[in-house]
């Protein structure tokens, strides 16, 4: 049988597709068909011979099987040190074959390569940092992982996820009405709080538009409403846009080329609908990554930038509070140990290693604060990343993968870690429930909507 | 035979070596893609650029990259070997004499005990940097016969040179050796792993335009590798 009813190599684009694989409960039926999938050797040569280029060609090509990208991966470092997880191992007994090959391989094979994709790497880049030669293995995965999706073989999750944004615009089902609803429900139930508080839907010309995860307002709306009292505080012109607000992308997770660009094309759509003079998105590192860093050559913009300068959250809230938008009583500062976890997708892959630490000396009182160790763009992966959190199947693997991110947290001796990204934030709540360490986790937003110093005409009357 | 080794032969080495190893350049640089890259090399050439030099800059730098710090052991082995492998044939007196009866100039010439001592040194480092291979799992899982091979043409001319040098039993002989291994070195350049001599540059600077350019460089801060 070539091509399985729930998993074969054509994107899920309905509805009615998506509630059909979703009903297989744990992919069980799913899985079953990818043992008989087969392998389309010509499309998945002629696809290589396409895309792969000298660079790529390169890294194979002068690796120098010297094995220093072993130590860098965390990944192996928390296996046990097999050499089965050596980075430069991974990608060339997975990818480096199917190229050596020229695409004639096995089911088996296949089944094989998206183990490795998806469960020994999580495309954290960090590789690429301790190779003489510059070759970065995440991004090769995430190049395998484009080739496995073309062919079907991609984890019952991811397919679903991309599918979602294939369907619904947005990683899981929430429609345009939905997400204006909860924006409305949200303005109305925070404006008891804080008095004339709005969340301005599809506004021209505002100064700073905002998108966002759609599991804030499909799981956690009071994020949506968080967002909205920092701007309001702050005294923002913003505004987010009713189509073109998901700015999350787990089709990158699933390799799912095509619908990335879809999905960042919807949000530039919207920039351009609303022409603010800004855009920033919620506390998300793949969403950011996916949206502002590689979105632009997605969509194929010849200066690898979005339409107007998109900074993420975190820069907005330097900015905030270095221009004073923002106050912070220090009476109200964090005084306990507390650390801070570097995501991967914004950190490594964008540089935004001082923002973070900006605000840290804002909102902690000095002294307080505990790097980990390594850090800032040498850190290490939450242990979820790359959609590692999300798949069922690799579960087991995932909370191996955590304990190195345990470690680093229980050497700061911190109770509390601060996670600006959804990605770092899930890993360390499952890592808490999984070992009990005993910490506490936390965006940005909720510890500075604790701490504000809230200029009087905007409280509440009852409290003047 | 000499005399068509070091005349003819060696000419033909030298064109195809640094001829292939331009023709490599080219073929890289003509191979990247801004859109399958992402990385918009061409819109932000600057950017790039400062984040090529910074990239290269600090892997040739002993203690420029955090990956040399934390293996301070491997540096030692790596930097011995190379800087005894390049400096040593290029500023050799020997070779330079060579330069000078032919083309009627030459470099400055190192003191023979320093190059004794570098080529030595490179010797030495070589077979460590192998031993690695047989002795750490990590090294040995990704290790095959081609780099043992690329390691015995790279070592061969070296070793027969100290043999040469230091008339173990027929010169001539040694002396010979040296040059056909030598030429097979510069040969192998181009076509196969060696390639790296210049391609190492081409590829750290890739990578250090995309931070360059994309993962940071543009946001005005500076990576530390």
């Amino acid at each position: 049988m070539p091509e399985g009813i729930l998993c074969n190599k054509t994107p899920i684009k309905t509805d009615e597709q998506l509630k059909l694989v979703l009903s297989d409960s744990r992919g069980t039926k799913y899985y079953a068909e990818m043992l008989e999938l087969e392998v389309d050797s010509d499309a998945l040569w002629a696809l290589i011979q396409k895309t792969m280029k000298s660079r790529t060609k390169t890294w194979f090509e002068i690796c120098a099987h010297c094995g220093l990208c072993a130590n860098s991966c965390f990944l192996y470092q928390v296996n046990g040190r097999i050499p089965q997880q050596v980075p430069s191992y991974k990608i060339q007994s997975t990818l480096g074959e199917i190229v050596k090959k020229k695409g004639k391989v096995t089911n088996e094979f296949m089944r094989h390569c998206m183990d490795v994709a998806w469960s020994q790497c999580t495309c954290c880049n960090r590789c690429g940092m301790y190779c003489p030669h510059g070759i970065d293995m995440g991004v090769m995965f995430g190049y395998l992982r484009g080739l496995l999706y073309s062919q079907g073989f991609v984890p019952w999750e991811l397919k679903i996820g991309s599918g979602m944004h294939r369907v619904y615009r947005a990683q899981m089902d929430v429609t345009t009405e939905d997400w204006v609803e909860t924006c409305e429900w949200m303005a109305e139930e925070t404006e008891e709080e804080w008095p004339g508080l709005e969340i301005p839907v599809d506004k021209q010309n505002a100064d700073i538009m905002y998108t966002c995860n759609a599991r804030e307002p499909k799981h956690y709306p009071e994020d949506v409403a968080e967002a909205a009292i920092l701007f309001h505080v702050a005294g923002e012109n913003w505004t987010v846009p009713s189509e073109g607000w998901e700015q999350t992308s787990l089709s990158m997770f699933a390799g799912d080329w095509e619908c990335c660009k879809d999905n960042v094309q919807n949000v530039y759509d919207a920039i351009e609908r609303l022409n603010p003079k800004r855009a920033t998105g919620t506390e998300c590192g793949h969403a950011h990554r996916a949206t502002v860093i590689e979105g632009p050559y997605w969509t194929g913009r010849p200066d690898g930038l979005p339409p107007v300068p998109y900074i993420h959250y975190v820069e907005w809230l330097a900015e905030a509070l270095r221009t004073g938008k923002l106050k912070i009583d220090p009476a109200k500062r964090i005084k306990e140990p507390v650390t801070l976890q570097d995501s991967c997708n914004y950190v490594r892959n964008q540089g935004l290693k001082d923002v973070t630490r900006e605000i840290i000396s804002y909102i902690v009182e000095p002294g307080y604060f505990v790097e980990m160790s390594p850090t800032k763009e040498h850190n290490y992966c939450c242990g979820g990343g790359g959609g590692f959190n999300g798949i069922g199947m690799y579960r087991e693997q995932r909370n191996v993968a955590l304990r190195t991110k345990m470690d680093q947290i229980l050497d700061t001796g911190c109770k509390l870690v601060i996670a600006p990204c959804h990605n770092c934030w899930d890993a360390i709540r499952d890592l808490e429930e999984e070992y009990e360490i005993g910490i506490r986790w936390s965006f940005l937003k909720p510890l500075i909507i604790g701490m504000l110093d809230v200029p009087e005409h905007m409280l509440p009357k009852d409290e003047e | 035979m000499y005399d068509f080794l070091t005349g003819p032969m060696l000419w033909l080495t030298f064109a195809v070596s640094f001829g292939g190893l331009l023709v490599r350049i080219v073929l890289y640089i003509k191979g990247l893609n801004q859109q399958l890259d992402r990385v918009a090399y061409r819109a932000h050439m600057g950017y790039g650029l400062k984040g090529a030099f910074n990239s290269i800059i600090s892997f040739l730098n002993p203690v420029g990259a955090r990956l040399w710090r934390i293996r301070p052991g491997f540096a030692l082995m790596f930097f011995v070997f190379h800087i005894g492998i390049v400096i040593t044939p290029i500023f050799l007196i020997a070779h330079n004499v060579m330069l000078q009866e032919n083309l009627g100039f030459s470099l400055p010439a190192l003191p023979t005990c320093v190059a004794d001592i570098l080529t030595w040194a490179a010797v030495v480092a070589g077979l460590l940097l192998t031993l690695r291979r047989v002795a750490f799992p990590e090294v040995r899982i990704l290790t095959t016969g081609y780099d043992y091979l690329m390691m015995v043409i790279t070592l061969a001319p070296f070793v027969t040179g100290l043999l040469a040098r230091y008339g173990v039993g027929d010169y001539q002989f040694w002396l010979t050796a040296h040059i056909i291994t030598g030429e097979i070195w510069l040969l192998s350049l181009p076509f196969t792993k060696l390639s790296h001599v210049v391609l190492f540059f081409m590829s750290r600077a890739q990578l250090g335009m995309d931070y360059g350019i994309k993962r940071g460089g543009m946001k005005g801060s500076s990576m530390s590798w």
